[in-house]
Parts: structure tokens; sequence; C-alpha cells
């Protein structure tokens, strides 16, 4: 006779299934795709000194053989006007003191990142140690330019430190 | 049923120098009327001559643009939003076309006003809906949709709903309109037998004279937007005024207009 | 002439005014509004549940032409590798908040404009006014409220099922590593951007939602029609002011965020 109760329930489930996968979409957006720059567990930073950046701004991501482990926090100059870029990098990384930082972009006009190629040394890099052995970024300009006139033969030549 | 601070003289409903507008239409022009308590009025007139605006200025949905409502003496004007509501739960509305909530059950419709303003209890509420469904034989229609149901069946169902919240006042706007004459006369026997159970005070806008004259104490006739006669049935039955005359004796007229037509006679002019 | 124009100046002014004084009723009458759940649940149903096939359809369809595009585009430059970021950034920061918006306006906007406007016609509001039920709370809130709870997880829904179809575009139908594709997403999206994201559907859900209750609550308004026609006036307008007011809200996010 009342107005029959299980209309009601039905409705209620449908809805509640429908806002419990959404909440669970939300948080898969803002937790796991959301997340992809953020450096979640504890982390320590270095620097590092370039000649040129070559479109490396803060927010870039930092790589070892190709993993995510940190990104960039900041890029300034120093006294010398060379750019130096603070990286924050994941703190249970043993880097050793003789480690490379080189900046590469994926594809030829993709975004810049820094990779780190670890070296063999014992001693550690200390947190805010200035890595000096880098690589800096490929002037993409020069480059075309001497592939064009026949100058070079590997990218990876061209800009050496 | 008066409230104690009220003196009792006070009529429970009162109209004083109404004028409502619409645009640069007047649609009301200084209206007087009382209704009297526990009484059965029934305003009568034409079609388009403001008698549903006059009753949508009672019941406190449209704002007059001069002139007041009196509830028990009180202009409902200078009512504020809880002495509106106190209002508004002591009195119902009948719509032409019903305004049953077409999303919601016979039950559902019936239980809304109860459900939300009102404090009763659960159990309370079910028992007068179940009640009032009773009353007009809708027991067993309590899970069916306002579109599922008859015309007659969804006035009554309207009907149940303004009845529901036990009011001193109901308002009904052309109960008849587009019935055939058997349940004309089957709404006003309900209306006039309602009223006799529950003790409320009615009024009623309608056009359909002989029925109105049969149930109602009270008679007001408006035509283009004034009273122009106030009284009782009987005393509208000899009137000699000539809007009473017109709006009273234009279905004996007809017998003699239409015969003039079939004679070929010109079609009189405020008929063309 | 110049009197028209300030007439009609002052009447959109005046109707800015009304619809924001609407709005804001809308809100605050669903303090007290009694049995305010059911009603929420079942705008929820209408706004969300009901839409969800539609948002799936075109967020797919939407992911699947911008993976197509994205990978022949990036090809030419030998940076297939970013389609990705490509598909992700541009789903994440515009096109699942505004195209979810349209569509939920499309499906469930027009229908609660229609639903509204037929029932001021039949005095279904009046009604409840008469019964000391404040119309405001009654039928407005549950919808305001539920637009703002239904919009964020349509665009979330959007997002993802978007980000599947660049997938399928580019790893499943082209030869883009599966792997490369969803490294550089989670790569390229940031806090920023979901946080984004969720302001727009927010302000989209709240705008759209409440222009579609006005013009549906204030159908009987439209001095030029009546009956019939002034319910399909008003569900027009619902549609035209909303999508309009998705696109420009959507211009004014980006230009303050970015």
């Amino acid at each position: 006779m009342n107005a029959s109760p299980t209309k009601y329930t039905r409705l209620d489930l449908t809805v509640g299934t429908f806002v419990l996968a959404g909440l669970l979409a939300l948080t898969f957006l803002a937790m796991r795709i959301g997340a992809g720059n953020s450096v979640s567990s504890a982390s320590t930073t270095y620097r590092a000194s370039f000649t040129n950046l070559g479109g490396l701004a803060s927010g870039s991501s930092v790589m070892i053989s190709g993993v995510v482990v940190g990104r960039v926090d900041k890029v300034d100059l120093d006294e010398r006007f060379h750019a130096i870029a603070t990286l924050r990098v994941r703190a249970d990384l043993k880097l050793s003191a003789d480690t490379t930082a080189s900046i590469r972009s994926s594809g030829l006009i993709g975004e810049k990142f820094i990779a780190l190629s670890p070296g063999g040394e014992d001693v550690l890099l200390k947190t805010d140690e200035l890595i000096t052995d880098t690589e800096s970024a490929v002037d993409l300009e020069s480059l075309i330019s001497r592939f064009a006139f026949g100058g070079v033969k590997s990218p990876d030549s061209s800009d050496k430190k | 049923m008066s409230s104690p601070d009220t003196p009792p003289s006070a009529p429970l409903l009162e109209v004083r120098g109404l004028c409502k507008n619409f645009g640069d239409h007047t649609v009301l022009h200084d209206l007087n009327l009382v209704v009297p308590r526990g009484r059965l009025l029934t305003i009568l007139g034409k079609s388009g001559t403001g008698k549903s605006v006059l009753l949508k200025c009672l019941a406190g949905v449209l704002v007059p643009d001069a002139g007041d409502v009196l509830f028990e003496g009180r202009p409902l004007s200078s009512e504020d939003a809880p002495g509106l509501a106190a209002f508004r739960r002591r009195c119902s509305y009948l719509f032409q076309g019903n305004a049953l909530l077409d999303s919601l059950t016979a039950w559902d419709n019936v239980a809304l006003p109860l459900e939300q303003a009102t404090l009763l209890p659960k159990p309370e509420i079910r028992a007068r809906v179940r009640d009032a469904l009773r009353r007009l034989e809708l027991e067993a229609d309590a899970d069916r949709y306002p579109s599922q149901m008859s015309g007659g069946m969804q006035k009554r169902l309207a009907l149940a709903r303004a009845l529901v919240t036990r009011p001193e006042i109901v308002l009904f706007d052309e109960p008849t309109a587009g019935l055939d004459p058997i349940r004309r006369n089957a709404v006003f026997t309900m209306i006039a037998h309602s009223q006799r159970e529950f003790g409320f005070t009615a009024v009623v806008v309608t056009h359909d004279l002989p029925e109105a004259l049969a149930a109602s104490d009270r008679v007001a006739l408006l035509v283009d937007g004034t009273l122009c006669f106030k009284g009782a049935p009987a005393e509208f039955q000899d009137s000699a005024s000539p809007a009473v005359a017109a709006f009273r004796d234009s279905a004996s007229h007809l017998a003699g207009q239409i015969a003039a037509i079939r004679r070929g006679e010109p079609v009189p002019a405020d008929l063309a | 002439m110049l009197s028209a124009t300030g007439r009609s100046t002052l009447r959109i002014f005046g109707e800015l005014g009304d619809f924001a004084r609407f709005t804001a009723r809308g809100y605050t009458s669903a303090i007290g509004s009694r049995r305010l759940g059911r009603r929420l649940a079942r705008a929820i149903y209408e706004q969300g549940v009901r839409c969800l096939p539609v948002i799936l359809i075109v967020g797919t369809f939407t992911g699947l032409v911008l993976g197509l595009q994205g990978y022949h585009t990036l090809k030419g430059f030998g940076s297939a590798s970013l389609l990705g970021p490509l598909v992700a950034n541009s789903l994440i920061r515009e096109l699942a908040p505004v195209l979810a918006a349209l569509m939920i306006v499309g499906q469930a906007g027009s229908a609660l404009t229609a639903e509204l406007g037929i029932q001021r016609n039949s005095e279904q509001i009046d009604a409840l006014e008469t019964m000391g039920i404040d119309p405001h709370g009654f039928l407005v809130a549950p919808r305001l409220l539920a637009a703002l709870i239904v919009y964020p997880i349509m665009t979330a829904f959007f997002a993802l099922i978007g980000l599947v179809g660049g997938w399928i575009s580019g790893s499943v139908l082209l030869p883009l590593p599966g792997s490369v594709y969803w490294s550089s997403v989670y790569r390229a999206i940031g806090p920023e951007d979901v946080a984004q994201c969720i302001v727009k559907a927010l302000v989209f859900g709240g705008l759209t939602i409440a222009l579609c209750c006005y013009n549906g609550f204030t159908a009987h308004r439209r001095s030029t029609t009546t009956g019939a026609r002034a319910v399909s006036a008003s569900t027009t307008r619902a549609v035209v002011f909303s999508s309009i007011s998705v696109l420009a809200a959507d211009y004014l996010i980006t230009s303050l965020l970015v």
C-alpha cells in the first residue's frame, strides 16, 4: 500500500554504485595519473650546472635508464652565468660522486628531461652537491644546419662539454 | 477554530479594494468581498473575467497591485514568511488542471503536503493519507501515477491532496471545467459533502450556473473585473440587474436565438 | 536607437540579477528542505546514471580521434612517443570537462528544463507554493547539488575512457608501444592539471544546471509565447545559453589558471 519501498532502494543502489565508481575514477585520476610528476617518497636534492638548458624547465623529469626518479625543482644562473638546475631525486638511490647528468629530449621536438648516468666510484654524492660532469642540451638549429650542410655524423658528439 | 488573539467578529477571509493588472491590462478593479466562515461561496463569471486571478490572490500566489486580502483580519501582504506558511497550512487550493505532480504516485501526491510542510510523525501521515484516499475511493489506485488515471479520478486525487491537511479554507478553481453534466453534479455533491463533513470554508469559482446555485450559500458575480452582485442564491435568481440577468438567462435566450438563425434572420451583433 | 540599446542593456542586467538571485535561493533553500536525499538521489540518477552511456561513447571516440590525428601529426616530427602527453593534456585540461558538460546539458539539462517548464505551465509549481512547500527547495536545490557531484565524476569517466581510446588508436591500431604511451601519460599530467579539470567540472556543473533550472522555472515569463511553445523556447534557450557559458567559462578559467 505504501509507496513501494523496493523502488527507492533500487534507485538508491544504482545511484550509490554510480557515485562510488565515480569517486574511484576521480581518485585514480588524481592519485595515479595526476601524480606522475611528483616524487612521493622521501627525496633529496642535487645541483647540476649546464652551459645550455635548451628548454629544460622546473617540473621536467629526471630519469635514470628511462625510469623517472625525480624532477627539476628550479633553474637559476650562477655568478659565471652557467645554468644551475636543482634536481629533486628519490633519496633511496645511492648515486656515486662521478654521476653524469645530460639533457635529452624525447623525439626531435619532444619535452626535455635530465638523464643521470651513475658512475663507479665508492664516494657518494652528497645533498645539494654540484654535478659538474654534464652534457648540455643539443642546439637544434645549429644541428640541423650542420646536418643540412654535412658537418657532423652523430648528434651525441656535437656538444660534448 | 479562530485563534485567541483575533476578534471573533473578523471574517475568515476578506478582500478590500483589490486591484490586479498584467502590464497595461487591468484584470481586477477595486474588489471588495467577504468570505463568511463555514459557508460555500461561489464566484460566477464568464471565462476570462479574472475569476482565477481573484482566487490566486486569495491564496497568496499572486500579489495584488493595490488593496489587500485579510485572513482573520490580518493582511496577507504584511505577513512574514512564517506567517504566510501558517496561512498556507490552513488553506488549500484545488487547481483547474489539478496540478498533480506527475513524477509522484497517487499516494506520494497526497502525502506530499504532510511530509514537506508539517512535522507530523510518519505513522500519523500514513493514517491520514490512507483515510483521505479511502474517503475519495482511491485506495486501490495508491501506486498509480496521475497520468494513468481518468480525469475524474485525477480530480478526486487533487481533492484528496487538498483535504488531507485538514484545511479551514479550500479554494476551488473551476472544479467542473471540461466535465460532463453528470460528473459536474458529482463534483458539486462531493464538494458540498466534504464541506459538511470537514467543516471548511469553501470558495468555488465556476460558470456552471444551476449546479452552483444549488450547492452554494452565497453567490458573487464577476463581470469585467468588478463584482456586480453579492448575495444569496435566491436573490441571484430574482435579481433584476441587467448583468445578472444576462448571465442567468443566457440559456433561455439560446432557444430564441437558434430559432431566429433557423429562420434566416441576421446573427445578433454581440455573438458575431 | 540609443534608448533601445539602453533598454535592452537594462533588461539583460535585470535578467542576470534574477538569475543570480534564483541560483542563490536554490542553494540556500536546500537548508531545511525535507527529504532532500531522496530527490537528490533522483537528480543524480537523471544527470549521472542516465547520461553515462553517452559520456562513455563520446569519450571513447574523442580519445580514438585524438590518438589517430595526434599520432600522424607527431610522426611527422619523429615524436610519436609524445602521443600520450598530447592525448592526456587535451583530454584532462580541456576536452573532458567541456564535452562532458555539453553532453549532460544536451541529455539531462534539456530534459529538466522541459520538465520544470511543463510543471510551471500545469500550475504544479504554484500548487507547491499553495501547499506551503518552497518550490526552490523542492525542485531546484536537489538538481543544483546533484550537478556539483555528477559533473566531476562524469568528467573523470570521460577523461579515463578517452585515455583508453587514445591507447587503442596509438597502440592497438597503430604501432606505438603501450608502455611508452602510458608512462608518458603519467609523466605528462601533474596535480595542477587534475585540479584544473575538477575546478572546470564544478564551475560548468554549477553554471549549466542553474541555467537549465532557471529557464524552465521561468517558462511562464517568456513574453512572446505561451504554453507548449514557451516550454520549447525555454528549452532551446537553456541549451544555447548553457553551451555558450561552458565555452566562455572554459576560456576564462584557462586564462586565469595557466
